[in-house]
């Protein structure tokens, strides 16, 4: 039987505020251990949350950049259980009434485009971690109180593929955004998948299973994999699913059961009594929706109208400041496909780091690719021009005068250093004359050595064609 | 020196600036009541003496300065229930019987800018859920009035210094009444304010969106005096948004033209005596210049089952950080965290509280929670409607602050009748309005108090009409 995969997912982004949610310790990833603690966010008694405003700009930010109505009215509530990572036993998150509702991102996949419903976007905050060592459990406490948004997605999603797909472009924009980091690595965002099987062509639903917090792209494909090969195999066998929590094991790529659904805990929700309802006029709506940058999906149309290929576009938008960077090229100069290929090629492996960061001014760029475009310097002079300015600045245009960079079109010119060439190379001449066509490049190259790499090429080859006629 | 103690703040006040005694010698004459007086009333869980001592010189320093606020000099107690930087918070439970907090509530913190001088923390029912300090972990404290009876509760401890003449002053903290009826039992004048006058960050919670901070005092005077120094908005509690300041004329005895209603409660279970009690308070005010006329409010009906289960509720889960990880007790031998909460819980916690746990974890859980939660908190709004209706057309409603005088210690072994005690006042407490507790007769030599409410920040008025009712000393 053939079946197909039904995916929701559940992603949780820690949101990028210097201070946490409910009090004033920092966020900082990797402080030592209980340094970012303080009474409020350890639970003491008598200690009040109080909300941190970014927290609520900054998803709300969210919801507007994945096309989410937000809430005028919106609400903290308390999710109660017991755990040693949380300090008040109750997590203080939003349950019926969310910042942020039905929006959704649109997502390439290999049948197109796909749009994948957001159902809510959330803030509530983190718990601390718990560290088991030699027989002891020890708690951390700092992320307690780190502010995270809850993306909950509608089972869209029909493949591993998918699922990635929507992850990235939710991580791509939240970053445009820079409402958060999404570092998966440094947990600061994690995934929980709600998956299920059912045969092909089957309008209803099957039982799900949710795996638990993947924090890489890689896992959160392996997982879906496997989860929806173990599902299909049980109902293949004749057997049923069984709704529960599923843990991935990151060493052998296989899911096992966490928690059975069944006995799973009542949070028990109730409004937050120390935190008035969040009240946000349409007013405050729309100077947050003015503060939204261009996001990735409105640049890769922009740029494919420029008629570049979807790999180039891709890679141009992924990353905010590299994309940024490139506009203000684009502004700055006529020759938009020559900017790219010398940003990609001369600048984007030479920029370290999680996002681009260049010394040369996108002015200058421009001004390089310019000179290429308009035939004063021919290609190769232009990336050693782009090279030379990521060690320093000057004025291109200018140098290129100054130091006679540019590009030799003068046909008598040619003629005369190609003949001289000829001379030299007597033997190679006649090798090539007999047949051996494979050395014409290392003629060409002779001859562009003597201009210094100056020559304009097509016209170069033209001429040292012509001459071998002779 | 001995007379110093029987004196109101006011008159405190003034004799610490006409220098008829130093600040030293008010807190001295405190602590060698205390000293007196506390094997028989136990009001006290912690003092603070050698503390106080030293606060008393640095305010006789600052009124020799000149610029002291009325406060300044004045001995205080507070209810164990606020956090005290460095000195110990017990809320009367064994599971915090050794927490010493990190931080000051602000209340106390505004008292010691003010100059007054903490000499301890009163006693009260376990983490506030009682009403006769009979559930404090440690021991009952009893009423200065009459020993063999209860002071009330829960902030009985602070309710029995004051009126043991122990400090001239207190905080208590109130949810359903634990201002109001303490305050009834002892004699004193007692005040819930408007919710979100007193900031609550250093309040113990119990339940969050009905707990409140306010005075415990002898005279009307005092306790606005008091409210004036501690109300504040506060950047740390983001219900904190109103601020009391006692107005100029407030205490003139002109209450002229406003309209007072009696409010008769469905199935009043009053005594006769306290009714009639009240009914010469309504006298007084008529006699006095006010409209008076009775009122009824049906929907007070649902008031005490109301209250139980929504301060129920939000107790089980303020009161859930108690799990012997990181504070307080913690019970040994667990094998499992599961195993650590629920010996530490079952351990640490009093039957009360254990009780209320229990009932506010049944009143949200599934399957229960419309039954109860839901249809508690429409009961809620339903009353708060109901008031608001009936303040459009008075001022203020007159009403018993109890059922009944101070009972005998020991007599109210079952919680249900226990409860019923609050019939009056926990529906100021659902509504969030000012209610204020002020003695008005006595019955059986034991004090009886009216109690008067307004609409939310109306709390000024409630101080003017208990000012006149004072005045005349029914």
């Amino acid at each position: 039987m053939n079946f197909e995969t039904v995916i929701g997912l559940e992603i949780h982004a820690e949101l990028a505020t210097k201070s946490k949610i409910f009090c004033s310790c920092r966020t900082d990833f990797g402080a030592p251990r209980n340094s970012q603690v303080c009474p409020v966010c350890l639970g003491h008694p008598g200690t009040l949350p109080r909300l941190n405003r970014k927290v609520v700009e900054y998803a709300a930010m969210a919801g507007l950049a994945t096309g989410c109505r937000i809430a005028e009215f919106s609400r903290m509530d308390r999710k109660n259980y017991f755990y040693p990572d949380l300090p008040k036993a109750y997590q203080i998150s939003q349950d019926a009434h969310p910042l942020c509702l039905d929006g959704g991102l649109t997502i390439d996949t290999e049948d197109g485009e796909k749009f994948v419903r957001v159902e809510r976007i959330h803030i509530e905050e983190d718990a601390g971690k718990l560290i088991h060592a030699q027989g002891e459990t020890l708690a951390d406490y700092n992320r307690c109180g780190v502010p995270l948004i809850e993306v909950v997605t509608a089972p869209d999603m029909r493949s591993a593929a998918e699922a990635r797909a929507f992850v990235s472009e939710l991580r791509t924009t939240l970053r445009y955004l820079g409402v958060s980091d999404c570092r998966m690595q440094e947990g600061s965002l994690r995934c929980d998948v709600n998956i299920s099987v059912r045969p092909a062509g089957s309008a209803k639903l099957g039982e799900r299973t949710e795996i638990k917090n993947l924090n890489s792209f890689q896992f959160i494909e392996k997982a879906i994999e496997y989860e929806s090969r173990r599902q299909a195999d049980i109902l293949t066998a004749g057997g049923t699913v069984r709704r529960e929590t599923r843990r991935f094991d990151e060493q052998t790529g296989t899911t096992h059961t966490l928690r059975e659904k069944e006995t799973a805990a009542d949070y028990r929700f109730f409004p937050e009594p120390d935190i008035p309802p969040l009240r946000l006029t349409p007013a405050d709506i729309e100077a947050l929706a003015a503060r939204l940058p261009e996001l990735p999906a409105a640049r890769r149309k922009r740029y494919a109208a420029l008629g570049f290929p979807p790999a180039d576009v891709h890679i141009l938008t992924e990353d905010r400041a590299l994309s940024d960077y490139f506009d203000r090229a684009l502004a700055a100069g006529q020759h938009p496909k020559i900017t790219a290929n010398l940003l990609l090629s001369e600048y984007l492996r030479l920029s370290e780091g999680e996002s681009f960061v260049c010394p040369v001014a996108p002015e200058r760029l421009a001004a390089v690719a310019d000179l290429a475009g308009e035939g004063t310097v021919n290609a190769s002079t232009a990336k050693k021009l782009a090279a030379r300015l990521w060690e320093g600045d000057f004025d291109p245009a200018e140098t290129v005068r100054r130091e006679g960079l540019g590009q030799i079109c003068d046909e008598a010119a040619l003629l005369e250093g190609i003949r001289a060439v000829f001379c030299e190379n007597a033997a190679l001449i006649s090798q090539i004359r007999a047949g051996k066509a494979a050395a014409v490049k290392a003629l060409v190259g002779k001859c562009m050595g003597r201009f210094g790499g100056r020559a304009e090429p097509r016209l170069l080859n033209r001429l040292v064609e012509e001459e071998l006629k002779k | 020196m001995n007379g110093l103690i029987f004196q109101d703040i006011h008159a405190l006040a003034a004799g610490l600036r006409r220098k008829d005694f130093s600040a030293l010698e008010l807190v001295r004459a405190h602590i060698d009541r205390i000293r007196s007086c506390e094997d028989t009333i136990s009001a006290l869980i912690t003092r603070t003496e050698e503390l106080a001592l030293s606060r008393a010189a640095a305010a006789d320093a600052r009124l020799a300065g000149g610029d002291a606020p009325l406060l300044c000099g004045i001995p205080f107690v507070l209810k164990d229930n606020i956090c005290t930087e460095g000195i110990p918070t017990t809320c009367a439970s064994r599971m915090l019987a050794d927490y010493i907090p990190p931080y000051s509530a602000t209340v106390y913190a505004r008292l010691q800018a003010a100059g007054a001088v903490l000499l301890g923390k009163g006693n009260m029912d376990e983490f506030s859920m009682g009403s006769s300090t009979e559930n404090s972990a440690f021991y009952p404290t009893r009423n200065p009035l009459d020993i063999s009876r209860v002071p009330g509760g829960s902030s009985g401890g602070p309710a029995a210094a004051v009126a043991a003449y122990e400090v001239p002053f207190a905080l208590g903290s109130d949810t359903g009444g634990s201002i109001r009826q303490p305050a009834a039992f002892c004699g004193l004048v007692g005040m819930k304010p408007t919710y979100g006058t007193v900031s609550r960050h250093g309040l113990v919670a119990f339940a969050s969106s009905l707990d409140q901070i306010g005075p415990l005092t002898r005279t009307v005077q005092d306790n606005a005096a008091v409210l004036s120094c501690i109300s504040a908005p506060d950047g740390r509690d983001a219900t904190a948004n109103r601020t009391f300041a006692a107005a100029k004329d407030l205490f003139s005895g002109d209450i002229r033209g406003i309209s007072v209603g009696l409010l008769r409660f469905p199935g009043d279970a009053a005594d006769p005596a306290i009714r009639a009690a009240v009914e010469s308070v309504a006298a007084v005010l008529a006699d006095r210049g006010a409209q008076v006329r009775e009122v009824r409010l049906p929907a007070l009906s649902d008031a005490l089952p109301a209250y139980y289960i929504l301060s129920s509720a939000e107790a089980s889960a303020n009161l859930a950080r108690y799990d012997g990880v990181r504070y307080g007790a913690r019970a040994e031998g667990a094998a499992s965290p599961d195993e650590l909460f629920c010996s530490t819980r079952s351990t640490y916690f009093g039957p009360e509280v254990r009780r209320r746990i229990l009932l506010g974890t049944y009143a949200l859980s599934a399957g229960h929670r419309d039954a109860f939660y839901l249809r508690a908190q429409s009961a809620a709004r339903r009353i708060r409607a109901a008031f608001a209706e009936i303040f459009a057309t008075c001022d203020c409603l007159l009403c018993p602050t109890t059922p009944t005088v101070a009972f005998p210690a020991g007599e109210k072994s079952d919680p249900v009748s226990m409860y019923r005690g609050d019939l009056f006042t926990v529906p100021a407490s659902l509504a969030g309005i000012p209610a204020l507790s002020l003695p008005c007769g006595t019955a059986d030599g034991l004090p009886v108090a009216a109690q008067l409410m307004a609409a939310e920040g109306n709390d000024g008025l409630l101080y003017r009409l208990a000012a006149a009712i004072e005045e005349v000393r029914i």
